[in-house]
């Protein structure tokens, strides 16, 4: 990487928001033809960077130079008219337009004034087969195909219309991991042809396979601009949470945790015989015994998020029998599961979680109050001391019950969602990606709680699709194939290969 | 003073004020009020008066457009009660008694507990959307009411009840009293209880609401009966103010400006939070609106375009979009003041 001028070159940026400085005097460089990793825990600034490069926030102080040219970024538009092209982790594409609709989208070919429909196929041919996707179909609907597919079309956009520089805001976060190897294949035929590629991702893994250079972040400060291959892992990981190794140590010791008596004597807290739903999972068998985490493992998609709602009521099972403490029970919806001490954390956070413009409080109360009506509210002396009490045991910050939850980083909102259940004493709790998409520090302590609630005698169904967090924490894991429950494998020294082998075999 | 301006409520309180100086100035008694036989006049009196079944509509809008929903059947509503209750009356024995009276105000009041239960079985057991679901009724009702009154406008004579929409109590007219009673009783239902922030759930998202154990068909159904009910009682104070039920006529268009009164107040269509006390004020800027057409001496074929106007700036103060551009057109000659306004 010799010393060309930078395609992109921020310098001294600052901004704020009330009462926070979300960036102050950080400086980024982007080089043509390569792959920048943008690093640092929640709340490190990292989106707010992006934003402001890509003009949704505008900057305090400092100066934004594309290919050595001054700008500003008053608006998105002008950002992507400088020739920056952002995919955001949510697909920001139309679902019920085509696939060339969505890739030619307002630069459409024209012929006497209409759009040159066969022109549009033929460009959007010629784009996709430039990323190997051949087999899309440009006349298909967008919705017709997977996120990861998806994904694809938002950067055959961005190829299109020839972008220089191209953001990738948590690609990764939902694809397993051929689609993963698909994408990067992509990535790096972009970064041959000399696009500069700007990716973020939690997955460190990732970083180290795909980036060529990083920059970290803390704190809405800037820690350094490094070559990847002369950082390594435990050394970025200690630049990004500007301590040194103790918590990433304790997050590797195996749980201190007397294993839950499973035997015959005991009676599971939760029984399920050949669950199933028409077009959702069949034949699941699994039981929990109180004070056992239970981990499923699987692709994503895979079918464990659909046990987890049949298990919560939240789809209706039309086959196969639950049984609570070892009586038949038919768990309709959420809130016969509720009254069952049955609590559910979704993985999908901001559409299935939070109550966006609602208080830290009231959404931290809500399943209680729900569950006691809504003539009887729970008194206000009784909520602040709940919502003190856990405010502090789960670190919950900023510590003021009354700020609205949307303005909450990721961790905290998932550190809101747990404690919601927990004032409920549930007898067990589902945990759904608890720890997707959060910063290193929570992620420890939401595992710690795991472990300290299974020893307190809750049993837990622990979904995650990082199989190291669920072989450190589970007692047993079930292993999910195809929507279907293809093992079960007690936890004695079980590896991660081990597990990749049934999910990948079928059988043990 | 930033942080007061920050307040939901400000740019509606500052419109109804602007609009009550636009009367003073041009009328100088405008907000004075005298005594007469023990009742107190003036033309705020009038325009509460006159505003009040407004309000009680709006105040039922707001918790069901809180839950993401509208209801447009009030207007028929307040029809089918006002000729339930006077064609009771004028089929009674004895159409004078206070018995008689009483009885007629149950049965508007059942009748609309009753069709407040209809608009909710559609919308929280069917599913059908909102603004669907009550479009039935509001063309339906006026049907149902013109059955009621057999195609007639029907004129009663029963003290008791011309007193709802046209007598006083304690020196104010009883249709004041009345509403600010149903604001009390709604203030203190939705705020002592927890039914406002489940309301308030239920608004933002629905979704997660019903994954924390929230059953949100009970909220929706309670939302529309209120809102039935509200409107049943404004059907009662209109009937009764001109002691006759007109099947056609009677509040037409007030979904309309109950609508209009809860987005002026500051409750999103969108659904999620609301407020009472904004929707309130809203009526009455609707209300004064109306007022000042008179004061000014507009012209009455212009009178709608000036209310739209007033309307439309009030809903564009309260905009976030307008009122960035309205802040960068004010911090544009000094680059660097726009960040100390966002503080």
């Amino acid at each position: 990487m010799n010393e060309i001028v930078p395609v992109v070159e921020m310098t001294d940026i600052a901004i704020g928001f009330p009462g926070v400085k979300a960036l102050d005097g950080v400086n980024f460089r982007l080089f043509q033809g390569e792959v920048h990793a943008l690093m640092g825990e929640n709340g490190a600034g990292k989106s707010t960077l992006i934003k402001a490069l890509t003009g949704v926030y505008t900057i305090d102080s400092g100066t934004i130079t594309v290919l050595g040219e001054h700008k500003q970024f008053p608006t998105p538009a002008a950002s992507q008219a400088a020739g920056i092209s952002t995919v955001y982790q949510e697909v920001n594409l139309c679902p019920n337009l085509t696939v060339e609709e969505n890739v030619m989208l307002g630069r459409e070919p024209r012929r006497r004034g209409s759009i040159d429909w066969k022109g549009v196929r033929s460009r959007t041919r010629e784009v996709l087969a430039e990323l190997h996707l051949n087999h899309v179909d440009p006349g298909s609907l967008l919705s017709s195909h997977s996120i990861a597919v998806q994904q694809l079309i938002a950067i055959a956009r961005s190829v299109e219309i020839n972008a220089k520089v191209l953001i990738l805001d948590e690609p990764t976060s939902s694809l397993d991991a051929d689609e993963v190897n698909q994408l990067f294949r992509v990535i790096r035929d972009l970064r041959d042809r000399g696009v500069a590629i700007l990716f973020v991702s939690h997955f460190l893994e990732q970083v180290y396979e795909i980036s060529d250079r990083m920059t970290v972040l803390r704190n809405g400060k800037l820690v350094g601009e490094y070559l990847t291959r002369d950082l390594s892992r435990m050394g970025l990981i200690s630049k990004m949470i500007g301590k040194e190794m103790e918590a990433l140590a304790e997050l590797d010791q195996a749980p201190a945790r007397t294993r839950a008596r499973t035997d015959s004597e005991v009676t599971p807290f939760v029984e399920a015989r050949g669950l199933g739903r028409k077009g959702s999972v069949s034949n699941v068998d699994l039981s929990i015994y109180p004070g056992e985490v239970v981990g499923l493992a699987g692709l994503l998609g895979a079918g464990r998020t659909e046990i987890a709602r049949l298990l919560f009521g939240a789809d209706k099972a039309d086959e196969g029998s639950i049984r609570v403490k070892g009586v038949s029970q038919r768990i309709r919806s959420p809130r016969t599961a509720i009254d069952k001490r049955i609590g559910f954390c979704s993985e999908d956070r901001k559409e299935e979680g939070l109550i966006g413009d609602l208080s830290v409080r009231d959404n931290l109360m809500l399943a209680m109050q729900a569950s006691k009506g809504w003539a009887r509210r729970i008194p206000r002396r009784v909520q602040d001391e709940l919502v003190a009490e856990y405010i502090a045991t789960l670190d919950i910050r900023p510590a003021n019950p009354d700020a609205l939850i949307r303005n909450l980083s990721g961790g905290n909102q998932q550190k809101v969602l747990l404690a919601r259940w927990l004032i409920t004493s549930p007898e067990l709790l589902i945990l759904d990606e608890p720890t997707r998409g959060i910063d290193i520090g929570a992620k420890t302590q939401i595992q710690k709680l795991v472990n300290k609630l299974a020893t307190e005698g809750m049993s837990i169904l622990f979904i995650s699709s990082e199989l190291e967090e669920v072989l450190r924490l589970s007692d047993r894991v079930a292993v999910i194939k195809d929507r279907e429950m293809v093992a079960e494998i007690k936890n004695d020294d079980v590896s991660v290969e081990d597990v990749m082998t049934v999910i990948a075999g079928g059988t043990q | 003073m930033k942080s007061l301006m920050k307040n939901r409520l400000a740019w509606p309180v500052i419109a109804l004020a602007a609009l009550l100086l636009l009367n003073q100035i041009f009328r100088p008694d405008f907000l004075s009020l005298r005594m007469q036989d023990g009742h107190l006049y003036g033309s705020i009196i009038d325009i509460m008066r006159n505003g009040a079944p407004t309000i009680l509509i709006a105040l039922g809008m707001t918790l069901v457009i809180a839950t993401r929903g509208i209801d447009l059947s009030v207007g028929a509503v307040v029809a089918i009660a006002g000729a339930a209750s006077c064609a009771y009356i004028a089929a009674s024995p004895e159409p004078a008694s206070p018995v008689t009276a009483a009885m007629a105000v149950l049965i508007a009041v059942m009748a609309g507990l009753f069709l407040g239960l209809w608009n909710g079985f559609l919308v929280s057991t069917v599913g059908v959307q909102p603004i669907i679901a009550t479009l039935v009724l509001m063309t339906a009702g006026r049907g149902i009411a013109q059955l009621i009154t057999g195609g007639q406008i029907v004129s009663v004579s029963n003290d008791h009840y011309k007193s709802i929409g046209a007598g006083y109590l304690f020196t104010l007219p009883i249709s004041i009293l009345i509403t600010a009673a149903v604001f009390v009783l709604a203030a203190v239902l939705t705020r002592r209880t927890a039914l406002g922030t489940l309301v308030e759930a239920v608004g933002i998202n629905p979704v997660a609401s019903r994954l924390a154990g929230l059953r949100s068909r009970n909220i929706i159904w309670i939302v529309y009966v209120f809102s039935a009910v509200c409107a049943a009682i404004a059907g009662l104070m209109i009937s009764s103010n001109v002691t006759a039920a007109d099947a056609n006529n009677a509040g037409l268009y007030i979904e309309m400006d109950a609508i209009l009164a809860v987005v002026i107040g500051g409750t999103s269509l969108a659904g999620g939070r609301y407020t009472l006390a904004g929707t309130v004020i809203g009526a009455f800027i609707i209300q004064t609106l109306t007022t000042t057409v008179y004061t000014l001496g507009i012209p009455p074929e212009v009178t709608l375009v000036f209310k739209a106007l007033v309307v439309i700036t009030v809903c564009l103060l309260q905009a976030p979009k307008a009122r960035n551009l309205l802040r960068s057109l004010k911090a544009a000659p000094k680059p660097g003041t726009k960040e100390k306004v966002a503080i």
